[in-house]
Formats: structure tokens, sequence, C-alpha cells
């Protein structure tokens, strides 16, 4: 057996730079990871361009952008929940209740207003406290009273459901002022606003969580809570802050979507079910459900590829009535794929 | 095992010439192994020299990339961490995966035999001398109780090889020394065991052989008595190091003077606690002084600890650092009024295992390292972090790589340094060297010294493990959540500190000064 030791032993240096070079490999897949989903945007824009000629036009690239502006800033406050290990399923609500209950003050009796008649920006300024409250409501139920997120966003979105259409009887709410409006229908030059606003919300909310203290205790909190709560960060003012601005995010995409189409009906959110896309744009986009992983380029990518996904299924001569099956189909593909590129298991 | 004396069977397990390579890591370089009936094998190596590799391979858990693996009988492990299923009972678990079944009516099959198995549980746990009501769900047992549970798992399925991998780790003496008796008696009944663990005394008590792996190879192979602790020691860590590593050697003294004027003052606290409840306690630590706390786990010292680094709240009582009270169970408040904390378990608390070595290290520090906005640059924390890296000779790709990925010891490295980056007034640990290499033993005891003697900090060091107590200037025992001596003098006579932590005999106070028998 003494023959083991006349081999040459490894000295701890020479461990550090075996190690090194190992690391370098996992900076160059982690920085692989995050560019991941750029080819397979490529090659939908190429299927695109093929399967209608409307496709590859300045007009269908700016309503995309418009269409899944929205969508991402949603993304982003679902992102912010999840890599803090949480996750908050009613943001759908809030994406339909919040504008909801700001056109429902702004707008005329004869538009199924209250008849309030506040200013539309003041609304815009209810429009955000509703989605702080919901969020507060939900984070103080979950980090203080230690509830179950799940449950907790799943009743909370009943609620708004149920809030959202019997404010207004079931009614659609139109005649919305343009202030109102602005943010979702206006273009400067071919660029749509809401395009621009959810672009900034990426790149403000992307550098925050990588260069402001307060975006790594996310990633500690979401990393191993104990370990940041041992570390003297404030664990739960960080995760009830999480879920207000999640929430508010959410909010501003319900104001966008209600610009957008110009109106608020008593399903917006629920309807098209967003929030499902919402967790496959941030899933597919790399975000972890268990919390701690992830970032804004992943996401936002993973939104993109959404979009792409979508507006090629409304172009292509897919039936109205299968849409909805292709779309989930295409959904749960991107998935397994976004699993293989991206190695790690979620 | 050309050296262990008269080998009386074939061996149950035999590994010849094994490999195995993670990445660019050659974890094992061709290791060659025997386990043989009636025999206990002790395996010892430091952190990362290949040890939880080889158990993965014989446990079959990863192939070998090359070598061959001979099992002539069943093999089971009994893992560090318990693998028990807690929501399942005590005869669940001990039948997982292979239940006595029975037919029911209308040509039902493979049904659970729910009376049968809990009569054949309840007849292994007898068999064991550990008579415990097997439909008790598991999470409602003692560490030491999953523990046994494990084993008898193992047995009952008909192993005749079993791998302990650190099963000592989290007992107590008295759950130790029973395991030990059971160990024993298994071996004398035939089963080969192979016996992995940071304690080489432990090793000394149970085995007949014991093999030494380091760099992923067997370096030394022996019987237990033809080698002594110290050639141990030597060929775990390799050529050109001390033997004597496990000693401590202060090169700074302590702050000069006696400094009277207490850093920390526990006045007559209360505490519930499932890690153990205070009664009454009372204790204060000086400026630079270093206290140790020991005794039983439950008796109390980490609790202590803990309610002192405000992880844990207290019922009554007082906790003050510098003359001002903490308030109870806020963590974050200890550690800006000064209180710098090495918890119990690093992987639970003491970093996070996704972010870097320099994020780690500077957790507790953000504050002072951001700008006045709150900005953080990724330069400036690596900055902060490098020196006490350096000091703590934490091993890395860089200050980037994921704590998650470095061995234990130098997980432990970076839990220490996010305590002592901040300049703490007074430095909690709890069990620092757990699970921790010889020679990253002796590092972090000698930093921990060196740390307090030069900043004028204060330790509380709660341990059961009594060689960390070499560093103290004072060792408080507890005894069921009660102060029952103390001895105030070292070097402390390691016999009298363990019938104190009994609650056999205080004897210690009186023989102050007395060199010990």
């Amino acid at each position: 057996m003494n023959r083991a030791s006349e081999r040459l032993a490894v000295s701890d240096p020479a461990i550090a730079a075996i190690m090194a070079g190992r690391s370098r490999s996992a900076a160059a897949v982690s920085w692989l990871r995050e560019a991941a989903l750029l080819p397979v945007i490529v090659v939908l824009i190429i299927v695109g361009t093929f399967v209608n000629s409307a496709f590859f036009a300045v007009s269908n690239f700016t309503g995309i952008g418009q269409q899944i502006a929205a969508l991402g800033v949603t993304v982003v406050g679902e992102s912010l929940i999840l890599l803090i290990g949480g996750m908050d399923l009613s943001l759908e609500g809030t994406y339909g209740l919040a504008p909801m209950v700001a056109a429902w003050l702004i707008v005329p009796v004869t538009a199924f207003g209250s008849g309030a008649r506040i200013n539309p920006l003041l609304g815009i300024v209810v429009l955000l406290a509703v989605g702080a409250c919901v969020g507060a409501i939900n984070g103080l139920m979950i980090v203080k009273a230690r509830l179950n997120g799940f449950i907790v966003t799943l009743g909370m979105t009943i609620v708004l459901a149920g809030l959202q259409l019997g404010i207004v009887g079931g009614n659609t709410l139109f005649n919305l002022p343009s202030e109102f409006t602005y943010l979702g229908a206006a273009s400067i030059g071919v660029v749509p606003v809401s395009f621009l606003m959810a672009v900034l919300i990426f790149v403000v909310v992307g550098l925050f969580l990588r260069y402001h203290r307060i975006g790594r205790a996310i990633y500690a909190v979401g990393g191993n809570q104990e370990a940041a709560r041992a570390a003297g960060i404030k664990v739960d003012r960080i995760r009830i802050g999480v879920y207000v601005a999640g929430s508010v995010l959410a909010a501003l995409g319900g104001l966008m979507e209600a610009g957008r189409v110009s109106a608020v009906t008593g399903q917006q959110g629920y309807q098209e079910g967003i929030i499902f896309s919402v967790f496959a744009a941030a899933v597919i986009g790399g975000v972890s459900l268990k919390g701690g992983r992830g970032n804004m380029v992943g996401a936002a990518s993973g939104v993109v590829l959404l979009g792409l996904v979508q507006n090629i299924l409304d172009l292509s001569q897919v039936s109205n009535y299968w849409i909805e099956a292709v779309t989930g189909g295409v959904i749960l593909v991107a998935l397994v794929l976004a699993r293989i590129v991206g190695g790690a298991a979620e | 095992m050309s050296d262990a004396s008269t080998p009386a069977a074939s061996p149950v397990v035999e590994a010849a010439g094994v490999y195995k390579r993670f990445g660019s890591t050659q974890a094992l370089r061709g290791i060659d192994l025997a386990l043989r009936p009636g025999r206990c094998l002790g395996l010892v190596g430091r952190n990362g020299a290949g040890k939880s590799t080889l158990v993965s391979i014989l446990s079959g858990i990863y192939p070998a990339d090359a070598g061959e693996l001979r099992m002539h009988g069943r093999l089971a492990t009994v893992h560090q961490h318990s693998m028990v299923v807690p929501s399942l009972t005590v005869a669940e678990n001990i039948f997982l995966g292979r239940q006595p079944q029975r037919s029911g009516p209308a040509g039902w099959r493979s049904l659970v035999d729910w009376r049968a198995m809990r009569e054949q549980a309840a007849q292994v746990m007898a068999d064991w001398g550990y008579p415990i009501d097997v439909r008790l769900p598991c999470s409602s047992l003692t560490v030491e109780q999953r523990q046994i549970v494990e084993i008898a798992r193992a047995l009952a399925a008909g192993a005749r090889c079993l791998l302990l991998d650190e099963p000592t780790a989290a007992l107590e003496r008295d759950a130790i020394r029973r395991l030990f008796d059971r160990v024993k008696q298994l071996v004398a009944n035939g089963v080969a065991v192979m016996y992995i663990s940071h304690h080489l005394e432990e090793v000394f008590e149970i085995c007949q052989d014991v093999a030494v792996i380091r760099d992923g190879e067997i370096v030394l192979a022996t019987s237990t008595t033809e080698v002594t602790k110290e050639q141990l020691v030597s060929a775990m860590v390799g050529g050109g190091e001390p033997a004597e590593v496990t000693r401590v050697t202060l090169r700074s003294g302590p702050v000069d003077g006696p400094v009277d004027t207490p850093c920390l003052e526990v006045d007559h606290v209360y505490a519930a606690s499932a890690r153990g409840s205070l009664n009454d306690v009372s204790l204060t630590v000086r400026p630079g002084e270093r206290v140790g706390v020991t005794g039983l786990l439950s008796a109390g010292p980490a609790t202590l600890a803990r309610v002192v680094a405000g992880a844990e709240g207290f019922a009554a009582g007082q906790v003050r650092l510098d003359g001002t009270p903490l308030a109870p169970g806020r963590p974050d408040l200890a550690m800006r009024a000064g209180v710098g904390y090495i918890p119990e378990d690093r992987q639970a608390e003491g970093f996070v295992s996704l972010l870097g070595v320099a994020e780690n290290s500077t957790m507790t520090v953000t504050d002072w390292l951001a700008g006045k906005a709150g900005w953080l640059r990724p330069s400036t924390v690596g900055r902060a972090a490098e020196p006490l890296s350096r000091r703590l000779s934490v091993v890395s790709a860089g200050p980037r790589q994921p704590v998650g990925e470095l061995s234990g010891g130098n997980q432990q490295k970076v839990t220490v340094a996010r305590a002592i980056i901040r300049k703490p007034r007074l430095i909690v640990a709890i069990t620092p060297t757990r699970g921790v290499d010889v020679a990253s033993k002796s590092l972090l005891l000698t930093e921990l010294a060196e740390v307090t003697a030069e900043s004028g900090a204060g330790l509380l060091l709660a341990t059961d493990e009594l060689s960390d107590l070499a560093i103290c200037d004072r060792v408080i025992v507890l005894v069921r959540g009660e102060v029952f001596t103390e001895f105030t003098s070292p070097p402390f006579d390691r016999e009298a500190v363990i019938a104190a932590t009994e609650g056999i005999s205080r004897g210690a106070v009186q023989e102050d000064g007395r060199d010990p028998a």
C-alpha cells in the first residue's frame, strides 16, 4: 500500500490552480446561460419571417414591443418575488384590479364609472397604491403570520378577481382619458412608450439587483434566509418590501395593458391567464422557483421569447379555437429546452 | 491491507484500483481497500481528501471511472446527515421500500401488512436492546434514536457491511458511548464496519484497522495497535508539516493589564429552547477575554450563545453589551451593537452557498462598503474581503467562487470572516471547528484567539469539543441550563471538565492552580 505515497502529492497551489480553471469555465457557463435564449430568439425570428411576410416589419415589431411591455413589467415583479424564494399568484389579480379601481374613480357614470371623476394622474397614484396595499397584505400574511405563500396568494387572486368583477357589475370601463392611456398607447416616433418604460424598468432593476446592497440582500435572503438573518440582514423587511414592489410593478403592467386596449374589462389579467405567461417567462429566463438564482437579462429574454411565439402564432394560420393549446404546448417545449440549455436543475 | 494482522476471513467488500474524477479534479487515484467480517476499519483524512467520494462510490451513488468493486454481501451506509423520513414512523422507516406484504380480499395483492411490520420492527429494536415505540414518527426522535433507526434498517435489510460516515458528529458523549458499544457488538458478531471520523481517539477506541486517505490515495493502512495518533496526523497532513497540528500557538499575547469593565454581561437570563433551556444564567466576558461555555448538548451552551447573538429570544433577564441592553431575538441589532456571530450549523446559517466568497465574507458590512445611495461596487467588495481571506487562508478559485463549492473547512473560514470583518466587540462562536479537518481546526482556533488578543474583543465560545477550549482563559460548564461550575486557570483538566459536564463533580475552582493529576 506504500506505493501510494510514492506518487506525486498535489500541493495546495496546484489544487487552487485547478479550481481556478474550473471556476473560469463556470463563469463562462453562467454567461452562456444568460445568453442561452438568444439563438432560440434568432430561430424564432427566422421562422416568423417564413410564416408570414407581415412578420418582419417595423410595425409588427413595435406591436410586439407594445404587447410584451405589460407582461415584461409584471415579470420583473414576479422575478423579484421568486428571487427571495417566494411566489405570488395574485399578481394576476393586481394586474386587473388596480387599473379597474383607478379607472372606475376617473371615468363618468355613463362609462360605468363611480362618478367621482378624479384627476387621471391622481388615478395613477391610486393604481400604484392599490398595488402597494395588495403586496403589503400578502407580505404581512406570508412573512409575519407565516402562512404559505402559495395558498395566501391563490386566495388573494380569487378575492381580487371577485372585487374586479363586482365593482363594475361585470361591465367594461371605457372612455379612458389620454393621461391614463398615455403609458400604454402612446409612441415616441415609432417606439411605444410602454416598451421604453419596460426596458427602463428591466435595466434599473437589473442594476439594482447587481450593484445595490438591498439587491444583493435579496439574493442572500433567497439563497439562504437563515444565513442572511445571522449576518444581520433585516430579512422580514426585505421580504415584505419585495412583495410590495412586485405588486406595484404588476399594477403598472395592468396600467400599460389598459392603455393599450383603451378599456378595462372586468376580467383583465384573469381572462388571458397572464400569470401562467409570467411564471413561464421567468422560468424560461432562468429565474429559479427555489429562490436566490436568476437575473434580469434572463427574465427579459424569456419575455421576448414568449412575445415572439405569441405573435408568430397570431400571424400563422392556426385556428383561434386551437391557438391556446398550441401556445401552452410551445411554452412547455420552451421550458424543456431552457432546462436542457441551462443545465442546472430547476 | 498488507499490514493488517492476519485477516480472519475473506473480505465482504473489496475495492481495487478505484479512480474517480469530477471535472478537472481527480478525487480518487487508485484506492485499494478491503472490509472484512468482524473487523472495524477507521478511515481518516482531511476535508477534501476523498473520504466522501469513496463512501459514495462504495454505496453505489456514483460509478467508479476505473477499478473494481467486489461485493460479497449487502452493504449499507449510515450518512452524516440523517436519512430517515421524518414524517414516517419508526417501523415504516425500518422497512422502507420492503414492507412485509399480504394479499387482501378480491384478489388484491401486495398490500402492506401493517401488523407484521410493527411486530417485526419492534423485534428488531428489542434485539438491539433499544425498546422504542415503533409507531412514533421519526420526527419525534432524538438524533441518536434516528441514527439507531438507520443502523437497524441497514441490518434488518441483511447488510453484512456497514459504512458509518461521521456518526458521532451530532451526538452527545453518552450517546456516543452507547453507539460504540453497539458497533463493537456488531463487529463481534461478524459484521464488517468502515468508520469515518475526524476524531482520532474514536478510531483508536473502536477500530482494529485504520487507513489514511490523502489527495485521493490511501497513504497509510495499518492496525491501530501499530500506529500512534501523531503518525496518523502526519500521514493525513502529508510531508513537511509538523505532527502536532492540533496544538494552538499564540503569536501575540493577551491585552495588557486587567480590563475590568466587562464587554458582555449576561444577567439572570431565562430562555426556553429546543436546544436546551436556560435557567437563571449569569456570566460576564471582559474585553480580550476568551470564555468557553461547555456542557451536554441539552444543557444549553448553544442556546446561551444564540441568545447573546440575538438568534434566539429569551423570556427574562438581560444581556448587555458594553453596558447597553440587547433586544431579545434581534440578530440585526446585536450585530450593529458589536456582536460577531459564528453560528452552529454553517450550512444552515453560515453562508449563502450560491453567492461568492467575497460577498459572503462581507455580508455583515455592506452598510460600510456601500456608497451614499446604497450602491455596492463588486471591486470594493473583493478588496474588502481579500485581507481576511488571505489571513484565514481560504482556498478558493477567487473571490467570486460560490461558497457552496468549497470544502467544509473553507466554508467555515468564510463564516468566521463574515463574523469578524465588522470588528466586533464580542465574538460569539458555536462549535466553530465541528466537521473541520485538523489543519483548518488549529488555524481557526489560533485566528480566533489572535483576533481577540489584537482587537480587545471578547470571545464567547460555546462548544462540546474539549479541544476548542484550549484557547480559552476561562471555562464555564452548564448543566441542565444552569451554571454548574467554572474553571479559571488553563490548561483545563480534560477529565475534570468532562466530570463537570456530566454534573458529577464541580471540583474545579478549589483545584485552581494545581497541576491536574
